[in-house]
């Protein structure tokens, strides 16, 4: 069974953001950088399936970024992934969903993956789909946000989350993709034997542009801050920070009367 | 402007999401048609054409003959854009749709402004107006963005919407109901939250501390009760509880807009947080700038001080 995991690498959605100088996009400079948390939930999953499967089953971790992204390949590779396939791309976080896709696709088309794991959406853009449009194009059945996943017999069986606590149950044959939702699993973290084991193992890079080429459907017009709205902002000695926030919720609310 | 709104339907209802497309055409000036898999007994109260095919015949969720059933509705209807709720039916569907149609999609949108469709990035904390490049654009509206200014009304135009081609790569076997909550947060006047920013499980203690000491409930948000820190009856969120408390304490919880659609109706909002840019921001009264850990130790021991002296 050859299986793939698609991941990306996002800031830390506590970094102090900048907009970038061509009021497009956000400054990629002095930012912390991580695995986006929703792929961290399809990694362990494509693992547990590599597990099960045991020694016939291959798995192929990919992202599309720039040279920074290894850090998060080599976690991937420790968490217990069998190979890393890194397009090398600088702009990758500018680029739109359909280009990403399409340079996945490129890259997916004729290898005859059989089941496919992405995050349902990015945390940075929060678009949700690169997964859909992926397996769109390669013609294979998907279903996204799935909080619960298991395969027998060439069937995959997952549940979906809808709104409201209400969940459904579907099921599909393989070749199949899935975008994994917040909860799906429990993330492992690498072990120290295994983030050694990580480093022999292969680690392959392309150009992007070597793989294929793809134009945006959407244009930025412009990127900026909000407005902002809040009210009262506290800050200092968090002793008199306590006795003010006292004192307001005295005065404005039921509490403590 | 046209737009081609696909409503949704789920168990034998019209899904309220379907009237904030209809908001949002309204809102956009858009001369408006919807498409829906459904059934002719229960219509969405809709001024206007309704495509309506039958969800017995193709299935609630058969997301392969939906994309063409949504297809050979734009190919009658001739839409510029075509408008879904950013739902679980909603985000499932439309890369489908846009992908067969060679049409950009525009995820999450929240607002229309010079023309361009403006979408939250980074947990809301920057704002990106955005354009397609393509004839025909797909969008996806953030759940609770647009609201109908009084109650939908009206009868459509019922057309009967048929395709040859009924067959689907995913079965849907069942739904399975929602689990009764053992704790009803809804009834609470005063919640206390912990997020993520709370560091670990032992930390929980000290929230529920807070919320005893306040004579409130303990709540969280979604990756804490993922991590099995607080059961999940105690989630405030889309995919958990809403409130709407006379005061509300969120610990550590960044705002995310799912979060925010369960508790933005409280009456007092305080969040104490390290990050001033925290989305939690825009909907807190007060908003506390402290280390949880450093902070709702002293504010327990001065609310118990406070408390003793009443
Ligand atoms: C379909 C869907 C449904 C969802 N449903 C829900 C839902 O029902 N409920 C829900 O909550 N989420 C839900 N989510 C998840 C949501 O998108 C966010 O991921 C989640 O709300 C984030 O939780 P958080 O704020 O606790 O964590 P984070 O976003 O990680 O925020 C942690 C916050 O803590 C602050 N912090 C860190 N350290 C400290 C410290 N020492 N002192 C003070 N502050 C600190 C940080 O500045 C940050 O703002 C859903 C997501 C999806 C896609």
């Amino acid at each position: 069974m050859k299986i793939l995991v698609c991941i990306k690498q996002v800031p830390d959605m506590e970094s102090k953001f900048r907009i970038d100088a061509d009021n497009a996009w956000y400054s990629e400079d002095d930012l912390a950088w991580r695995m986006n948390e929703y792929d961290e939930y399809a990694v362990e999953q494509a693992v547990r399936l590599r597990e099960q499967i045991g020694d016939s089953a291959d798995l192929t971790v990919l992202t599309i970024g720039p040279d920074r992204v290894r850090e998060m390949m080599k976690k991937a590779l420790a968490m217990g992934c069998d190979r890393a396939f890194h397009v090398k791309d600088d702009v990758a976080l500018r680029r739109d969903p359909f280009e990403i896709a399409s340079l996945i696709t490129a890259f997916a088309g004729d290898r005859g993956f059989d089941v496919i794991f992405t995050g349902m959406q990015s945390q940075d853009r929060g678009s949700a789909q690169v997964g859909v449009l992926l397996a769109e194009m390669l013609n294979i059945p998907v279903v996204t946000t799935v909080v619960n996943f298991s395969f027998a017999d060439g069937v995959i069986t997952v549940k979906r989350e809808l709104e409201g606590g209400i969940k459904s149950v579907a099921r599909m044959k393989t070749p199949a993709l899935v975008t994994c939702q917040l909860g799906l699993n429990t993330p492992r973290y690498p072990t120290m034997p295994n983030i050694m084991k990580a480093r022999k193992k292969e680690f392959i890079t392309v150009n992007s542009v070597d793989l294929a080429k793809v134009d945006a459907r959407l244009s930025t017009k412009k990127m900026y801050f909000p407005e902002k709205k809040g009210g009262l902002v506290l800050e200092g000695d968090a002793g008199k920070l306590a006795e003010q926030l006292l004192d307001i919720l005295r005065e404005k609310t039921m509490v403590l009367r | 402007m046209k737009a081609l709104l696909v409503g949704e339907y789920r168990d034998g209802k019209i899904l309220p999401s379907t009237y904030e497309l209809v908001a949002f055409a309204q809102k956009i000036g858009a001369e408006a048609a919807m498409v829906m898999i459904g059934d002719t007994r229960t219509v969405p109260k809709f001024q206007g054409q309704l495509l309506l095919a039958d969800a017995a015949t193709y299935g609630e969720y058969n997301p392969d003959a939906h994309k063409k059933l949504v297809q050979e509705a734009v190919l009658r209807k001739n839409p510029d854009i075509v408008v879904l709720a950013h739902s679980s039916y909603g985000w499932d569907l439309a890369p489908r749709i846009a992908n067969l149609l060679g049409a950009a999609q525009i995820s999450e949108v929240i607002d229309y402004a010079d023309g361009a469709f403006v979408v939250p990035v980074c947990n809301a904390k920057m704002r990106r107006n955005l354009k397609a490049k393509t004839a025909v654009t797909v969008v996806t509206l953030q759940a609770g963005a647009f609201g109908l200014a009084m109650e939908p009304e009206g009868t459509p135009d019922i057309e009967p919407l048929d395709i040859p081609d009924r067959v689907s790569s995913v079965e849907l076997v069942s739904y399975e109901a929602a689990q009764k909550a053992a704790v009803d947060l809804s009834r609470a006047d005063i919640i206390v939250s912990a997020g993520r920013g709370i560091g670990k499980k032992e930390n929980v203690a000290m929230i529920s501390e807070l919320s005893e000491a306040i004579g409130g409930q303990l709540g969280a948000s979604r990756p804490v009760v993922d991590s099995d820190w607080i059961d999940h009856s105690r989630q405030v969120g889309t995919t958990g509880q809403t409130v709407s408390p006379k005061l509300y304490i969120a610990c550590g919880i960044s705002g995310a807009i799912q979060h925010l659609a369960g508790m933005k109706k409280s009456e007092f909002i305080v969040a104490i947080n390290t990050d001033r840019d925290a989305p939690i921001s825009e909907v807190a009264d007060v908003m506390v700038l402290a280390d949880i850990k450093e902070f709702v130790p002293i504010l327990i021991e001065k609310l118990k001080a406070v408390r003793r002296s009443l």
